[in-house]
């Protein structure tokens, strides 16, 4: 299982959405499916057309920048990161 | 008891003042979406909900709504995109409610409809085809801070009869809920080159008084038609500038309509510095300046294109919400204006709704 941390902006966004969970998924796009599965919608606040990662929202896996097809290992740590930005 | 509604998009998130009918004291709460831009926020008398476009930089564009005047808040952007086409979905810039639906408008310029009640949407017309519609086709000049529906009017009885503007290329009307389109924009001036005949022309801002007439702020001037936009006739003279955004009509009396002059060059502040709204109450034939209550110094006040509108009591009030925060409102048609709020985030809308 995958261990996954959102960002603060995001959370609000979802009722009862942790900052922290843990996913099964082969694949950042797959966590991505699972997240939705359960929170509907989820999947538009972090991806666009494409698809793609927003520009705006950052993937890291085991502290590497990810893409929506970087491969998952089971004890995966996925960061998801709402760049620094805004005023 | 008559609960007098005024809601605000602001760069900080949805508030919403509140008074009863005398409209004197006023409460503020808010910000309600999780303060992501608000660019546009409508009541629906129909279902009793709130809806607020907006866009998140982190997470992108999505409705909001609130069935209970904004103690809850629900948000979706299902339907919402257009697909894989390569054309660029980058805000909701306008939404109009009516007819037991939600009109959305969007950057680059579509319009989507929704339903049920803002859970889902789909797109209902991207005014294919229409005269400009290659410019706005090309990805080139497609958002971000490009072109898109700045604006829908709806008709009151009818729904398959509206307007709908294109930023920068003019405005459109439809009487087949968006199958076929008709520019509507004879009698405009432009002071630029035009590729088209009918269209290429900056309507700012386009407010409804009945059937015939409706009025319009453009990029270079104000004008008037009395045959549902069939014809327009320029009615700027008399205006200390031809620019502006804002624009609101009296709902009871054709003739009575108020605009804000502001500087048209880079600045597209009040001129001087001094705050001032303009009235007509002949149709456009002359305008009165009306500044009581308003700051006379050092005010640059911008004010945008959703930012003027008015209430339905039989002496309708009238409010504008500024680039810098500040609410005013009138309830004497102008006589004098009261602050109702002073320290709120850059105003990009005011809508205003009395809830019996």
């Amino acid at each position: 299982m995958a261990d996954v941390h959102l960002p603060r902006t995001l959370t609000p966004l979802f009722p009862d959405l942790p900052r922290q969970l843990d996913v099964d998924a082969g694949t950042v796009d797959e966590a991505i499916e699972r997240l939705n599965e359960r929170y509907p919608g989820l999947r538009d606040r972090l991806c666009e057309a494409g698809p793609a990662i927003r520009p705006h929202i950052h993937f890291y896996v085991d502290r590497e920048r990810a893409a929506l097809d970087t491969p998952l290992a089971p004890a995966s740590r996925v960061d998801v990161i709402a760049a620094i930005s805004g005023g | 008891m008559s609960r007098t509604l005024v809601l605000i998009g602001t760069r900080k998130g949805c508030f919403v003042l509140e008074s009863d009918a005398d409209r004197r004291d006023w409460s503020l709460r808010g910000p309600f979406c999780e303060s992501w831009p608000v660019y546009h926020a409508v009541y629906d008398q129909g279902s009793g909900t709130i809806f607020a476009a907006a866009a998140s930089e982190w997470h992108g564009s999505a409705v909001w709504r609130s069935g209970d005047l904004g103690e809850t808040w629900e948000h979706s952007s299902e339907g919402l995109t257009y697909g894989e086409d390569g054309r660029r979905f980058s805000k909701i810039s306008t939404l109009a409610a009516g007819h037991g639906r939600l009109l959305v408008g969007a950057e680059a310029p579509g319009i989507f409809e929704s339903r049920d009640g803002g859970e889902t949407f789909s797109l209902l017309s991207t005014l294919a085809g229409e005269p400009g519609s290659e410019g706005w086709d090309d990805p080139a000049n497609q958002p971000p801070g490009h072109l898109g529906i700045s604006g829908i009017e709806l008709h009151p009885d009818d729904p398959s009869r509206f307007y709908a503007i294109v930023q920068g290329v003019g405005l459109w009307e439809t009487t087949d809920d968006g199958s076929n389109w008709t520019p509507r924009n004879r009698g405009l001036r432009a002071d630029w080159p035009r590729e088209h005949e009918e269209v290429g022309f900056c309507v700012h801002k386009l407010v409804r008084a009945d059937d015939e007439r409706m009025f319009q702020q453009n990029h270079v001037g104000m004008h008037r038609t009395d045959d549902g936009g069939a014809s327009w006739t320029e009615i700027t003279e008399g205006l200390p500038t031809e620019f502006g955004f804002g624009a609101a009509v009296n709902p009871h009396d054709r003739d009575t309509f108020m605009v804000i002059p502001l500087d048209p060059g880079h600045g597209r502040t009040m001129p001087d510095g001094q705050a001032a709204v303009w009235i007509t109450r002949d149709a456009g034939s002359s305008w009165q300046r009306s500044d009581e209550g308003l700051p006379q110094n050092g005010a640059y006040l911008g004010v945008l294109r959703q930012g003027l509108t008015s209430d339905t009591y039989d002496v309708p009030g009238f409010y504008f919400g500024t680039s810098t925060g500040q609410v005013f409102a009138t309830a004497d048609e102008g006589g004098s204006w009261q602050e109702i709020a002073s320290y709120l985030p850059p105003i990009s809308s005011v809508h205003a709704t009395v809830i019996e």
